[in-house]
């Protein structure tokens, strides 16, 4: 087995020597997080805990999407003091903040969703904005990281969970989680299917995520690698018209995984809130 | 096993490793950034975005109910003026009416009354006519009788002469000597 793993590499970087530039590495490189800062200059090593808490790339693309978010949701909110009229970009956001709370949050809570609107409205701009940050030509996509968005995940799965025991109370939640019905002999199976139920949502919601802002990025840089793969000129207008092709598409995709992350955790929400459905 | 994403993963030479590895730090660096953004959005902009939003929309909506009622309120009152009117137009021509007899009956009153004074005072001036007829009658008979008398008289005067006279004296005793 280690054999063949060795071989493996071995393989890979033996093609990668013998024609040259064909290593595919630069690809990941430009995807996976690292310890430069914009690629440019290294960040300090922190250690605390036994947890390497570096601030990486990622971790400053995150910062950059706060404070964008930050600054422009300020100056919305204060245009609101001046007029209840929206203008100028005021109206942008909020045709956004409408969206979330009039198509995801209260269709799929219903009633009580006020509670939950700041932490999807927050996940739905964040990852709106990283994704948007993340086509930005020498940007880096903290949202195609599966850490960063495990952690999404893990904090939508705590907002299910806290949001239904609040409203359930603690084993009113647990015992609602089995649909009624179920034969008693059923019942352990249920309750290991139902736990597992709960943990594989977010599961789902991390990966798909990553998968969607990871995948765009890879073709789009496999598509430029082809230019240096076939090094022929020719193939580059083939190659440039579909990786913008890809770029384009990659623009919906930012905003339908930032909608969907936000849908599917208002869905668990609402799921975990009222039982009874 | 020689899993092909692993190979893949180590062969980029990475120190942060493959796609698929999970960086702790990474986790945590995301909650505290996830939260902090929660908390300082929750502050500065949910709040007061949307209750700006919930102010309007209920605005927008009174305002809507306003204009409603207003409107049901303005269609009260014309109707309620047409009513008026229709109702006030009956009693104008009631009164019109009214006023048309009236005046007729009036008229022919005071016709039939003219009428009568009229006739009264036709009778009074016919009656007066003859009357004043009667007494120029008699006074005229009286002038004649008087003028006759006189003119008699003057006459008997004149032709009374005495042989005349005394002829036809004579001659009527001779008649009556005779007889």
């Amino acid at each position: 087995m280690i054999s063949d793993s060795t071989k493996a590499i071995a393989d890979s970087l033996h093609t990668a020597q013998s024609t040259g530039s064909e290593d595919t590495g630069w690809i990941l490189h430009h995807i996976l997080d690292s310890k430069y800062i914009l690629g440019l200059f290294p960040s300090p090593e922190i250690h605390l805990f036994g947890i390497d808490l570096t601030i990486t790339n990622h971790v400053v693309f995150m910062w950059i999407a706060a404070a964008i978010l930050i600054v422009l949701l300020n100056k919305v909110s204060r245009s609101y003091k001046k007029s209840l009229v929206p203008k100028g970009i005021t109206n942008v956001v909020e045709i956004l903040i409408v969206f979330v709370r009039d198509e995801i949050a209260r269709p799929t809570i219903g009633k009580g969703h006020e509670k939950f609107l700041p932490y999807l409205l927050t996940t739905f701009f964040f990852i709106l904005t990283c994704n948007f940050l993340g086509l930005v030509p020498g940007s880096a996509t903290a949202t195609s990281n599966i850490s960063v968005t495990a952690s999404l995940a893990i904090l939508s799965f705590l907002v299910t969970q806290a949001g239904g025991i609040m409203h359930n109370g603690f084993g009113g939640y647990f015992r609602g989680l089995i649909p009624h019905g179920v034969p008693a002999w059923l019942l352990p199976i249920m309750a290991v299917v139902e736990l597992l139920g709960l943990f594989t949502k977010p599961f789902a919601l991390a990966v798909r995520l990553f998968a969607n802002m990871t995948a765009g990025h890879i073709v789009i840089y496999a598509l430029i690698g082809l230019i240096f793969i076939l090094k022929t000129y020719f193939v580059a207008p083939v190659s440039i018209a579909f990786a913008l092709f890809i770029y384009l598409l990659e623009i919906l995709v930012a905003l339908i995984q930032a909608y969907i992350f936000t849908m599917l955790s208002s869905l668990f929400i609402g799921m975990a809130v009222h039982q009874e459905h | 096993m020689a899993n092909p994403l692993i190979a893949f993963a180590v062969s980029s030479g990475e120190s942060s490793g493959g796609l698929l590895d999970v960086n702790p730090g990474l986790i945590v660096w995301t909650g505290i950034t996830f939260l902090l953004l929660l908390y300082m959005l929750f502050k500065m902009a949910w709040k007061p975005i949307l209750n700006s939003l919930n102010e309007r929309e209920q605005s927008i909506k009174d305002s809507l109910e306003k204009a409603d009622k207003a409107r049901e309120e303005a269609q009260k009152i014309f109707e309620e003026n047409k009513s008026d009117l229709a109702k006030a137009e009956a009693e104008a021509r009631k009164i019109i009416a009214q006023g048309r007899e009236y005046s007729e009956k009036i008229k022919e009153q005071m016709l039939t009354e003219s009428k009568q004074q009229a006739q009264k005072m036709i009778d009074e001036a016919k009656a007066e006519i003859d009357r004043k007829n009667q007494e120029a009658l008699n006074k005229l008979k009286e002038q004649v009788v008087s003028l006759a008398v006189n003119a008699s008289e003057k006459i008997i005067r004149e032709s009374l002469d005495k042989e005349k006279h005394g002829k036809i004296v004579e001659k009527y005793l001779e008649d009556l000597s005779k007889n």
